[in-house]
This record gives C-alpha cells, sequence and structure tokens, in this order.
C-alpha cells in the first residue's frame, strides 16, 4: 500500500429544508429569540455609492415561484472590495457585504437593500464586472446552488468579464443579467432565479 | 508575497446530486444543466466575517434561550459538540456554527408547521456560535424528536439538527443535516439517501461520547464538520499566477 494522504472529506450537504428560516431568520418563522438577527444590513449607513434594491422570485420547474426559498448574497462595496481580511484595502464602516433575503410565503417574492457594487478583482490581475454573488438554499435543494448577478447598465464591464464569458452559450449570459429599472425615485434591479426548465439560469461550481 | 489561494474542488461524487427522484420535491427544484466550474477567485475566496458582537453568549444554550424564567424544554437533555475543521485538518476558528431542530415531539416552530406534536413554550429550537481558536463548538439542547413529512405516505424523518456553517470563503458555505447514532429511521430516509456514498452518510452521523456526556445532566454528542481545504501558498497555486 501506498502512503495515506490523509485528507479529510468535506461533511456532505443535506437540504436546508422548509423550515431554514427557525435557524436563519426566526422572525420569519413566526417568532423572537435573538437579539439582532443576521444578515438584514448588507451595506450599513455609511456605504459610498448609489443604493438599489434588488427584488426577485425564484422559480421551480412546474414555473412556480419557490415560496420557502433562502438566499444569501455576498458582494463587494461600490468600490469593489470585499468586507474580508483577506482584501487589503478597507470598506466603509458598517459595510458588511453579506446579507439573508427570505421570500414572502405567500407569492415567493424576494428584495434586498443594498448598493450596487463596483468592479471587483478577479483571476490573474484582471477585474470582474459588477456583480453580486448569491447562494440559493430550500427545501428540494440538495447542495446550496451559486449564481452572480450582473447588471444591464454594464454592457462593456459584462462583456470582458471572464466569468460571463467563460459561459459558452451566449444566450444562457442572460440568464445573470438584473433589468434596471425606477420605482418611487428608487433604483430597482429585478432578477428572477429560474431553478429549471427552459431559460434555466446559470448555476456554477464554485 | 505569499497569498492564500483557492479552495480544493468540491467532490460532487461526495455530496448528494441536485436530482434525487426519492427526495420527491428535488424533482422540479433541481437544474438540468451540469454547473460551469469556476476556479476561486475574491468573489468566491472571501466571505462574511462574524464576531462576538454579532451574537449573545446564550445563543449556544437551546435549553435556556427560549424558555420561561425557571422553566426549561421537555426532552432528553444533549450537548452536542465538536470541531470545525477544513479538509487539510486544520481547525476553523471564529467561525459561526447556527443550528435549528425540532422539538422532543418533533414539532417544529414554525407558522407552516402543522404537525399534531405540540409545540414546547419553552423551546425555541434554534442557537448559534462561534467556534473557538481550536475551531472547536459546543451547543446544549434536547434531542429532537422523529416526525412524518409528505415523502410517501408514510416517510418518517430521523431525529436530525440541521446545521448551517460559514468557513472564511463564500465557497465553503455548507448547510447539513446532524443524525444520532443508532437510529433505525437514519437509513430509510430518502433525504439521507439522497447522499450516495454510505461513507459520507456515517460522516453525518454523530456519536455518543460518554466521555463528555456531563454526569446526572445530559448526554453528548460528538459532531466533527469539515469544511473545503484550501491550497497551501506555493506559488504556482496562486490565485494570480498563471
Ligand atoms: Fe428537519
Amino acid at each position: 500500500m501506498p502512503q495515506e494522504l490523509n485528507y479529510l472529506k468535506e461533511t456532505p450537504s443535506q437540504t436546508a429544508g422548509p423550515y431554514v428560516h427557525i435557524g436563519l431568520a426566526p422572525g420569519a418563522a413566526g417568532f423572537d429569540i435573538y437579539k439582532q438577527e443576521l444578515g438584514w444590513d448588507i451595506a450599513g449607513p455609511n456605504a459610498k455609492g448609489e443604493r438599489i434594491r434588488v427584488e426577485g422570485v425564484v422559480v421551480d420547474g412546474t414555473g412556480s415561484p419557490v415560496k420557502d426559498v433562502l438566499l444569501e448574497a455576498w458582494q463587494a462595496n461600490s468600490e469593489g472590495v470585499f468586507a474580508h481580511p483577506e482584501d487589503s484595502r478597507d470598506v466603509e464602516n458598517g459595510f458588511r457585504g453579506w446579507g439573508r433575503v427570505i421570500t414572502d410565503f405567500e407569492t415567493g417574492e424576494w428584495g434586498f437593500d443594498t448598493v450596487k457594487p463596483g468592479a471587483s478583482p478577479a483571476r490573474g490581475g484582471t477585474l470582474a464586472a459588477p456583480h453580486i454573488n448569491l447562494w440559493v438554499v430550500a427545501r428540494g435543494i440538495n447542495v446550496g446552488l451559486n449564481t452572480r448577478l450582473y447588471f444591464d447598465d454594464e454592457p462593456e464591464a459584462n462583456a470582458k468579464d471572464a466569468v460571463l464569458n467563460l459561459i459558452e452559450w451566449e444566450k444562457r449570459r442572460a440568464t445573470l443579467i438584473a433589468k434596471r429599472s425606477e420605482r418611487d425615485g428608487k433604483v430597482l434591479y429585478r432578477f428572477d432565479i429560474k431553478i429549471q426548465g427552459e431559460d434555466e439560469t446559470v448555476f456554477f461550481d464554485i | 508575497m505569499l497569498k492564500p489561494a483557492e479552495f480544493y474542488q468540491r467532490d460532487r461524487e461526495w455530496h448528494p446530486p441536485a436530482l434525487t427522484p426519492d427526495y420527491k420535491t428535488s424533482v422540479s427544484r433541481s437544474p438540468q444543466y451540469a454547473l460551469i466550474s469556476l476556479q476561486g477567485s475574491p468573489s468566491e475566496i472571501t466571505g462574511p466575517v462574524f464576531g462576538q458582537n454579532d451574537i449573545d453568549p446564550v445563543d449556544n444554550d437551546l435549553i435556556k434561550n427560549y424558555a420561561q424564567p425557571g422553566e426549561g424544554p421537555i426532552g432528553e437533555r444533549i450537548i452536542l459538540h465538536g470541531r470545525v475543521l477544513d479538509e487539510n485538518g486544520r481547525p476553523v476558528p471564529g467561525t459561526l456554527v447556527e443550528l435549528w431542530q425540532a422539538n422532543a415531539g418533533g414539532r417544529y416552530r414554525h407558522k407552516k408547521d402543522t404537525y399534531l406534536a405540540p409545540i414546547d413554550l419553552n423551546f425555541g429550537g434554534c442557537g448559534r456560535t462561534l467556534t473557538d481558536e481550536n475551531g472547536y463548538y459546543y451547543f446544549r439542547t434536547v434531542k429532537p424528536g422523529a416526525y412524518p413529512w409528505r415523502n410517501w405516505v408514510n416517510s418518517w424523518r430521523p431525529a436530525h439538527i440541521h446545521m448551517s456553517i460559514f468557513g472564511s470563503g463564500f465557497a465553503q458555505r455548507l448547510i447539513t443535516q446532524c443524525y444520532f447514532e443508532g437510529d433505525p429511521l437514519i437509513h430509510k430516509c430518502p433525504i439521507v439517501n439522497t447522499i450516495p456514498d454510505p461513507d459520507a452518510i456515517d460522516q453525518l452521523i454523530a456519536r455518543l461520547d460518554m466521555n463528555a456526556t456531563i454526569p446526572l445532566d445530559s448526554i453528548a454528542y460528538k459532531f466533527d464538520i469539515v469544511l473545503r481545504g484550501r491550497r497551501s501558498t506555493l506559488f504556482e497555486n496562486r490565485l494570480e499566477g498563471n
């Protein structure tokens, strides 16, 4: 027998199930337990840049909204800096860049407020087009699904983005582009996620 | 300058596939196209950082964190403890571990759970903690009950605790479930059986840990969690390198 490598195996994933809110957003499950729930304020009060709202719905293979989904967002600030010790630059005080998003149980609609991220560092010293990383968990999803939200008002940056360009089928790239509009003077991006079927969203193995 | 590099590739054959027809809900909630594989970039190797200010010391004590003063939940008192490690066997310190579970009767405190077992007025069913510098965590709780669910007509979940773990990068984000040694429902469960490899299923079964049991008080179960490991900082593996 050759030597053992002795790596451990990653703990296998299991579905978050229908009651994920109890653990990660107990207020949504219908009770107050923690002094503060985590992830409701992505950008904080001091973040520079454009304030935006992102809204969408997650749709299953039958075309029905997934009403028990939970999403997490991870993004850089408006200057493309991640609030993480491995990014040597500073972010605004209170900017975390991470958020938790739950749906309306009746409609499956979700939304979150943040700032539009800037272009952030990518591999090989290049820049990634502004984007928000999303992680989607729900009953029936065995391993959380990773995707990225890009912005339709960044056509030049999107055209150069290495991750978008990695998607061989150009028409599938469109599933990752959020559509900008305005409502009551506020900037809104629409981003629907289709787990399965026609126009299925691109998901990544990251 | 040595920069941290990307995570080891996730072993998708160790995890459940997306489409697992015996777990019926997965059929319409599984992507049909292949995932697009990305090499790590800052979007994936960074992730949220949490500190003691984010949580409360009582948050890891489910026997106390929702109980009326002087009261407590009904059920078998247990300690659930272990370490969060990476695939290199190194501890993951300061990482957020969150859990949620049904009460001893198998009922969740959730407005969508209508199982006929009663709510326990003294049990919320969620907790959270940060691992210490050795990657160690512990919770005090009651052992959850099995409960029925709509899959086949007569499907029962084994006793389990849902767990959510962060690690240092968004690519390590993980949700899983912890089962308990000796439960005959484990291998009958379509959700457990989404995992193809029996050794991987074993990795989700916490063991009775008599050494950590508190005499005359609580039984202990040990459950170690492994997150993805990272490449060493060899120059040829640097994120910037090409
Ligand atoms: Fe459960």
